[in-house]
């Protein structure tokens, strides 16, 4: 199918800025496209725009956009769509219904749909038959499923919005070798969505940078700069041993199989400690008992007299700190920032950790406000934390784990589909705390954070 | 149902149309439905067993109530689509029953009822203002309906339960508990939610910032 | 928590071979027979008959069992014995009737999800009971983020300690707690209930053109035997209850 956008322009309902404007485009039947470009630079609203799924009401669209000559809305039935989270895709309890459900909307006989749904499922190298259950697939696998889905409708235009972003790169390189063996024949026309190229390069004829000041096409033999360029980051002084698991393991109750087998660590004031491993392998567990959410199984996780302090409890096990104790001791950051947020306004949310340990209220004000200021939020104080972008809503629940200065800092996954510059700014805020003695340890697959960043890396194999 | 409205996707088949439910209104709906379906599930265990103890002063038992009013004014007042709440409120039910309701099937009749009580709210302002009085009013007749159901069903005006001593104050009960959870806790709740930005697909929650 | 519907259907239960409209039906019947009766008699003829389906919804695992049951369990017990403790005219025997009512009621539930898979209930609904196409597999989509829901509500109650907010032994604060997690869960349950609709969208659910089923959902003779048979089950149940004398029937409730 054949895109052409002239002077496209598109303003949500909800915000007052504009989300693109003066955009011109042409993209030619079968052709491979990448756009790519920072956070929030309006990638994501051109291919919604492609895909006919702007939001009606409310929205406002000036300039033209067609898809084969027509409004995009009405190419949607030749459309195939796979977008950033494997969880909010899946309609049916099984593999094989899930292909199937487009064929159904479609209006096709079961004897064209099951010939149909194996056929996709093998071009994806979908490894399962079709009675496999959604919910056992791992996030690369459901990806895969999805796509399929999507082949299975045999689209003339192919959209994909950051469709690894959420995956490790093991479940995102799956996501790319099925969609570079899916697209053969050239009977559909791609257009991939991704603020992190260097990949996709292979795979793709052309590369399109959408920036705030319009669209720049990219030629062949353009390579991103690496995010890692030029980033000098201070070290850290010497510190002691502020907490340390001895064989620590973990086993989830009514399981079986442990989720951590025994693991032994110490994390110094002054050094990152990265936490490395496969899926599965319990990097976010030891996450857990370092951060004292939960109680090893087996083994301790201590703290020493200098982190400890005066505790209520007198024990030196984090887990048994009241939650107002661990707040000042050790400050630690999910995976999934929304999770963690617990008011309504930006300001609220930073002074909550300060109150919470104590604090007075005018000192867990002016600890929000100078956070807000140094990490560049001030303008959006007011504002609700879960309405911030996906970097913005990283960098605040940094900023609320260091709101009651802990001395040490825990994060699982902290670069996670992060673009270049709010990967470097969170790499340089890591940095900083470092210099500051702090113990910091990270739990990751990202081999630049772990290259740029680690002092120590535990690397944890199958339990 | 929205079956018949349904036809081929072009620009205007959006929110233009207040009756034809896109497929993100039923999704939604249905996500409120079925947390609602669990929240019935724990307070159907809560209030079997509460129930007893307020035995001293029956009608009072007509508090317990407001809590099974809730999803129908909060989808009516979320998805503002005519059938929200029936459709809200009659999954609640059915999916409390599918975790295992000490009421049986019959929640399932209690769900589409208490769900067309408030849906009968959001028709008397014929879906055009979703405002407090709006959710007081939906919150009012959603009481009055299982009021109605619960009077006829179990406590039939008779010598047992006489007009002025039971009846009446049954009802109050209900309709209070109702406006007070259905309405405001629920008016709270979508305001909560339209500020975190999750309701950008809906008119509920869409303001220019 | 809400460990039935996350646990979903076990895989082969026999009793899954049941159309899911013969089982709703004969949940309807159960319902209407239990609903009339105040005794123990009837009741307790039910619970053993539905008790005897188990190991037909694949239930014969006891922790299992449990995982599914323990709320019931828990809310008949407690409704038995607040009955024989604040009644006035209640008796041990008339507590123990009450209790297994509850649990007559509530099992053929927890065996309808032990036995079935969702997409089979839509694919019935939708065939035999004629419910909308759309509605029904709107509803489906968002039963399906349930057991999303159940694996967050851990993680977001660590998180809140991360922040420094815990409930300990205090009920205000733990009612609190559980609110706010609560509200947490669903603002993300309804970001991605939009999501799931655009990309249902995004695959012709939104089309207009009338939906085909790949599956199909046939009724067997076996169907009708099963409420026949639920049918049997609940007049054995009220005549032993006539003859033992016990018969206690009531309007409705």
């Amino acid at each position: 199918m054949r895109l052409v956008a002239r002077g496209l322009g598109v303003r949500h309902a909800s915000r007052r800025a504009w989300a693109l404007t003066g955009v011109d485009l042409v993209v030619e039947p079968g052709e491979r496209l990448l756009l790519t470009g920072a956070s929030g630079a309006g990638k994501s609203t051109l291919l919604a725009a492609l895909a006919g799924i702007l939001e009606a009401e409310g929205t406002e669209v000036t300039g033209e956009l067609t898809v084969d000559g027509g409004p995009p809305r009405a190419a949607r039935g030749r459309l195939g769509l796979l977008a950033q989270d494997p969880d909010s895709q899946l309609v049916m309890t099984r593999a094989g219904d899930d292909v199937a459900f487009g064929l159904e909307n479609a209006g096709l006989p079961p004897e064209v749909i099951w010939p149909r749904v194996d056929e996709a499922l093998a071009a994806v190298g979908f490894p399962y038959g079709r009675d496999r259950a959604t919910q056992a697939l791992s996030g690369g696998e459901k990806q895969r499923l999805v796509l399929a889905g999507a082949l299975a409708r045999r689209p003339g235009l192919l959209l994909l919005d950051e469709p690894t972003a959420q995956l490790d790169p093991d479940g995102a390189a799956l996501v790319r070798t099925a969609v570079a063996r899916a697209t053969p024949g050239r009977t559909a026309t791609v257009v991939v969505v991704d603020h992190d190229a260097e990949p996709w390069l292979p795979l793709v004829d052309r590369v399109v940078e959408v920036t705030p000041d319009g669209l720049v096409q990219h030629g062949p033999g353009w390579r991103p700069l690496p995010r890692t360029a030029g980033l000098r980051l201070p070290p850290g002084p010497d510190g002691t041993v502020l907490l340390a698991a001895q064989a620590a393991g973990f086993t989830y109750r009514g399981s079986s199989a442990p989720a951590l087998s025994p693991s032994t660590t110490a994390l110094r004031g002054g050094r990152v400690l990265a936490v490395t491993g496969r899926n599965g392998t319990g990097k976010s567990t030891l996450a857990l008992l370092l951060a004292g959410l939960r109680a090893p199984t087996s083994g301790r996780v201590t703290a020493s007299a200098d982190l400890t302090g005066a505790v209520r409890t007198g024990s030196d096990e984090p887990h048994r700190w009241r939650a107002g104790e661990l707040v000042s001791r050790i400050g630690t950051v999910f995976q999934h920032p929304e999770q963690q947020f617990l008011t309504g306004r930006l300001r609220d949310e930073l002074a909550v950790g300060p109150l919470r340990s104590g604090r007075q209220a005018a000192a867990a004000r002016a600890t929000a406000d100078e956070l807000l200021e140094r990490l560049g939020l001030s303008a959006f104080a007011d504002a609700n934390p879960y309405t911030l972008s996906g970097g913005q809503q990283r960098r605040l629940s940094v900023a609320t784990a260091l709101a009651t200065s802990p001395q040490v800092l825990v994060l699982d996954e902290p670069t996670f589909g992060q673009d270049a510059a709010t990967w470097r700014e969170l790499v340089t805020l890591l940095a900083e705390q470092r210099a500051q003695g702090r113990a910091v340890a990270v739990v990751t697959h990202d081999a630049d954070l772990v290259e740029v960043l680690a002092d120590h890396r535990l690397a944890l194999g199958p339990p | 149902m929205a079956d018949q409205a349904v036809r081929p996707s072009s620009v205007d088949a959006g929110y233009g149309n207040p009756v034809r439910w896109r497929t993100v209104d039923i999704v939604v709906t249905a996500v409120l439905g079925v947390a609602f379906g669990v929240v019935f599930w724990g307070w159907n265990l809560f209030a079997e067993v509460a129930s007893t103890p307020l035995d001293f002063f029956p009608p009072i038992k007509g508090l317990l109530n407001g809590v099974f009013l809730m999803p129908g004014v909060v989808a009516g007042l979320l998805v503002r689509r005519p059938g929200a709440a029936i459709f809200a409120s009659t999954l609640a039910a059915a999916v409390s029953l599918l975790l295992g309701s000490p009421y049986g099937g019959i929640i399932v009749v209690y769900g589409l009822v208490q769900g067309a009580g408030a849906e009968l709210g959001f028709l008397l302002t014929r879906y055009r203002t979703f405002g407090w009085a709006t959710a007081i009013l939906a919150a009012v007749t959603a009481g009055l309906s299982t009021s109605i159901l619960d009077l006829s069903l179990y406590y039939p005006v008779s010598g047992e339960y006489p007009l002025w001593a039971f009846t009446l104050p049954y009802t109050l009960a209900t309709v209070l508990s109702s406006v007070l959870l259905a309405g405001v806790v629920g008016m709270l709740l979508v305001r909560a939610m339209a500020r975190t930005g999750a309701l950008s697909s809906f008119a509920a929650g869409r303001t220019r910032v | 928590m809400t460990a039935s519907l996350s646990l979903g259907p076990v895989p082969d239960a026999r009793l899954g071979r049941i159309n899911p409209v013969a089982q709703l039906t004969a949940m309807i019947v159960v319902t209407l027979v239990l609903l009339t009766s105040l005794d123990v008699v009837t009741p307790a003829v039910v619970v053993a008959a539905e008790l005897c389906l188990l190991p037909a919804a694949g239930l014969t695992d006891l922790r299992d069992l449990w995982r599914r049951t323990w709320p019931l369990v828990l809310g008949a017990t407690s409704v038995g014995l607040v009955n024989v403790l604040l009644s006035d005219d209640a008796t041990v025997v008339t507590g123990v009737g009450l209790g297994l009512r509850v649990v007559g009621l509530a099992l053929p539930g927890v065996l309808l999800v032990a036995s079935t898979d969702p997409v089979r209930l839509a694919d019935a609904l939708t065939i035999h009971w004629r419910l909308s196409t759309r509605f029904a597999f709107g509803a489906l989509a968002a039963l399906r983020l349930v057991p999303l829901l159940v694996a967050e509500f851990e993680s977001v109650r660590l998180a809140r300690r991360t922040r420094g907010v815990e409930a300990g032994r205090n009920p205000v604060a733990q009612a609190r707690l559980v609110g706010g997690i609560a509200f947490t869960l669903l603002v993300g349950a309804v970001r991605r209930g939009s999501r799931l609709a655009t990309a249902m969208d995004a695959r012709g659910f939104d089309s207009g053109i009338r939906r085909s089923n790949a599956r199909g959902s046939r009724l067997h003779p076996r169907d009708a035997g099963f409420v026949a048979g639920a049918v049997l089950v609940c007049a054995v149940a009220v005549t032993s209850s006539v003859l033992s004398g016990a018969w206690a029937p009531i309007f409705v409730g």
